[in-house]
């Protein structure tokens, strides 16, 4: 009854090509968008703002270039956890050795470095295919991990092997405290996935959609395989490094190459599968799932008054997770995006189904 | 194999073969120490092979990339471990036996099935899933602590060739009796494929699903028995890897090594996996001598996907990997 597109008439081009062609669709965005940037900051509590949506903002900013490549491009990779440490260590030696630099400037170097690694170890995806190249993204893991253990350069030598991040100063201002951060973060991440969602439905993205979904087809009708999956590993490395960079320095502030493993790498991979293949929204719902549902699963058996240990618990905690991957790809294989769309068309026919 | 390809192939081989030799021209008092460092290095490749054997079969029955191995392999151990402070050896064997398959029973039934039809990455996600779970369910019923699995391997290492070089070559009995134990599974599968009734019918469905499913092989219980003979092979790298490293959560690091084996020999040859496993194993500590020091150490970590990856680019589908080919 309210959601519909009954009498919107589209009498020019820009507006039969615009991002969200019902005038509901918009005022919900816009007003989802007002209410992020300043609805939350005025009710939210601080563990709120640090425990979950801080890390929740920057994990499906990570989620979605991962889905860029393998959602979009159908390149399945599992490097993912170390282009986001290329992102994060290249924004720190940036931020260390050109201190006069802006902090925005820093971010955008630390994604482009992490572009130019994710380009080059893209370059077998143009023999290998499928698994075989799901492996071979291990690669990428597990000589980055090591790189950044070793090599004390990328590190400036720190004798721990851990690094911090400078004071995050953006224009003569400090970001600190939990709210300013979030904001900061939620700025970046708007603005990104807006360029994801445009690149998604421009010619790049139909470039890449058409490689994944059969790629000798596309090479037939003309589209240059070199091409689609050198750009798709570029932005998606780009998106995973920018969020490699926010994470270590607002989420984390010191860190170690422990905290892009290759568990990291599987943790954004489901984020993604649980929220939808090919979906830029997708990658915002699996993101909040994966990010909640460890918490919830903390304060559950303290809720329900059973004592457990916290070894038991984290037991538990990879059963549910494991179990609860399986009970998705079975009932919903294309993820919660997909459940949110036939909510969405359920409830432009209602109430009157017919 | 096109020209182009095969020299490619011949030369990465080449390639390979002078950088293994070639430590070697340091002088011949260097030999026993380099002949040692090979004899290991295939020791711990026959181990690789020897998880890798449970992906291919897997693969090759059903096309699922059963990325739960590892997990597999860590859980048989966790729970001949834990049963034999309750018992015997051999009943704890068969009794870990059955566990491995009921676990079969279970995936094919309540993950498998329902998952049927659906694309490779699905139904690999899946197995991720069920990886997790088995983590976690292992760890929940058997405890997560180290533990030592003792079932009469000998530990003394020996040495052999005393005669031929001075001061000889040092050998570790458990690897030889794992290279051995090893050798047997690999026999006992091969007669088992090409000889049984059963063995024929897991070969068809590899080839082709729908075609063996129309001259009434059932396809589910073919997927039971494939993930139990995958449980069993588990179970035997479980013993082999758990008597080494003693039974813990790093098992699962080692199998993850599996990965590049099979990629690097084919996803779908049993040859493969092994000749792949020998490749890896022999490279892995060959690098980790004599060109770990000049790069800082612990190459061995990432040693073996970076070859996996280099061959790849030569032969995408690996040394044994069948071939496919794309039609519009």
């Amino acid at each position: 009854m309210i959601y519909r597109e009954t009498g919107q008439f589209k009498t020019t081009y820009a507006s039969d090509q615009q991002l969200f062609p019902i005038l509901q669709d918009r005022v919900f965005v816009i007003a989802f968008l007002v209410f992020a940037f300043v609805g939350v900051p005025l009710f939210a509590s601080e563990y709120f703002f640090r425990a979950i949506l801080t890390p929740f903002l920057i994990l499906a900013l990570a989620a979605l270039g991962l889905n860029i490549l393998v959602g979009y491009c159908g390149q399945l990779s599992l490097g993912t956890g170390g282009f986001m440490a290329v992102g994060a260590y290249a924004a720190y030696n940036l931020a260390v050795r050109l201190p006069d630099l802006n902090l925005l400037v820093v971010f955008v170097l630390a994604g482009l470095c992490s572009t130019a690694v994710g380009a080059l170890f893209g370059i077998p995806s143009l023999r290998i295919k499928g698994f075989y190249l799901a492996v071979t993204t291990l690669a990428a893991q597990f000589f980055i991990d090591w790189m950044f253990a070793r090599i004390g350069w990328f590190t400036n030598n720190s004798s721990s092997g851990s690094v911090s991040a400078p004071p995050l100063v953006v224009f003569g201002h400090l970001i600190q405290g939990p709210v300013e951060k979030y904001l900061f973060v939620l700025a970046i991440v708007s603005v990104f996935a807006l360029l994801a969602k445009n690149l998604t439905r421009g010619a790049i993205g139909r470039s890449w959609m058409a490689t994944r979904d059969m790629d000798v087809a596309a090479e037939v009708i003309g589209i240059r395989p070199l091409h689609a999956k050198l750009t798709a590993f570029a932005v998606s490395s780009f998106y995973v490094g920018l969020a490699g960079a926010l994470w270590a320095f607002i989420y984390l502030g010191s860190w170690e190459p422990l905290a892009f493993d290759v568990n990291r790498s599987f943790e954004l991979l489901f984020m993604v599968i649980i929220g939808g293949l090919g979906s830029i929204l997708g990658s915002f719902l699996g993101a909040a799932f994966i990010v909640i549902l460890p918490l919830a699963l903390n304060q559950l058996p303290t809720a329900l008054g059973i004592p457990l240990s916290t070894a038991t618990i984290s037991e538990i905690e990879l059963m549910v997770f494991g179990a609860l991957i399986v009970f998705f790809l079975i009932a919903e294989p294309r993820g919660l995006a997909r459940l949110w769309s036939i909510g969405k068309e359920k409830l432009r026919l209602w109430p009157f189904p017919h | 194999m096109n020209a182009t390809s095969r020299n490619l192939t011949i030369a990465f081989f080449a390639l390979l073969a002078v950088g293994a030799v070639s430590p070697m021209m340091l002088g011949v008092a260097r030999f026993p120490q380099w002949l040692e460092i090979v004899i290991g290095g295939l020791m711990t490749g026959v181990l690789y092979s020897l998880v890798a054997l449970g992906l291919v079969l897997i693969f090759k029955a059903s096309g699922v990339f059963n990325f739960a191995q590892g997990a597999m392999v860590l859980f048989a151990a966790l729970s001949l471990v834990r049963l034999m402070e309750k018992m015997p050896f051999a009943l704890a064997l068969v009794l870990v036996l059955g566990i491995m398959i009921a676990l079969a029973w279970l995936v094919e039934r309540l993950v498998l099935r329902p998952l049927v039809n659906q694309e490779g990455i699905v139904l690999f996600m899946a197995t991720l899933g069920v990886a997790y779970f088995l983590d976690g369910f292992g760890q929940l019923v058997w405890g997560s602590d180290v533990y030592t699995l003792d079932v009469g391997m000998p530990k003394e290492p020996k040495i052999i060739f005393e005669k031929t070089f001075e001061g000889g070559i040092l050998v570790s009995t458990e690897d030889l009796v794992a290279a051995l134990i090893a050798a047997l599974l690999v026999a006992a599968l091969a007669i088992f494929f090409q000889k049984t009734a059963t063995g024929r019918a897991l070969r068809a469905v590899a080839d082709d699903h729908q075609a063996a499913q129309s001259i009434g092989i059932p396809l589910n219980r073919i997927w039971v028995i494939v993930w139990s003979v995958a449980g069993l092979v588990a179970l035997v790298a479980g013993i082999v890897w758990g008597s080494k490293l003693g039974v813990q959560f790093s098992l699962q690091q080692v199998a993850l090594k599996a990965l590049p084996v099979v990629i690097l020999g084919g996803f779908t040859s049993i040859p493969g996996a092994i000749i792949g496993g020998l490749l890896i194993g022999l490279g892995e500590k060959l690098s980790e001598v004599y060109l770990g020091p000049s790069f800082g150490g612990g190459i061995e970590n990432w040693f073996a996907y970076v070859l996996a990856l280099v061959f790849l680019l030569f032969r995408p589908e690996g040394l044994f990997g069948e071939r496919h080919i794309d039609r519009v």
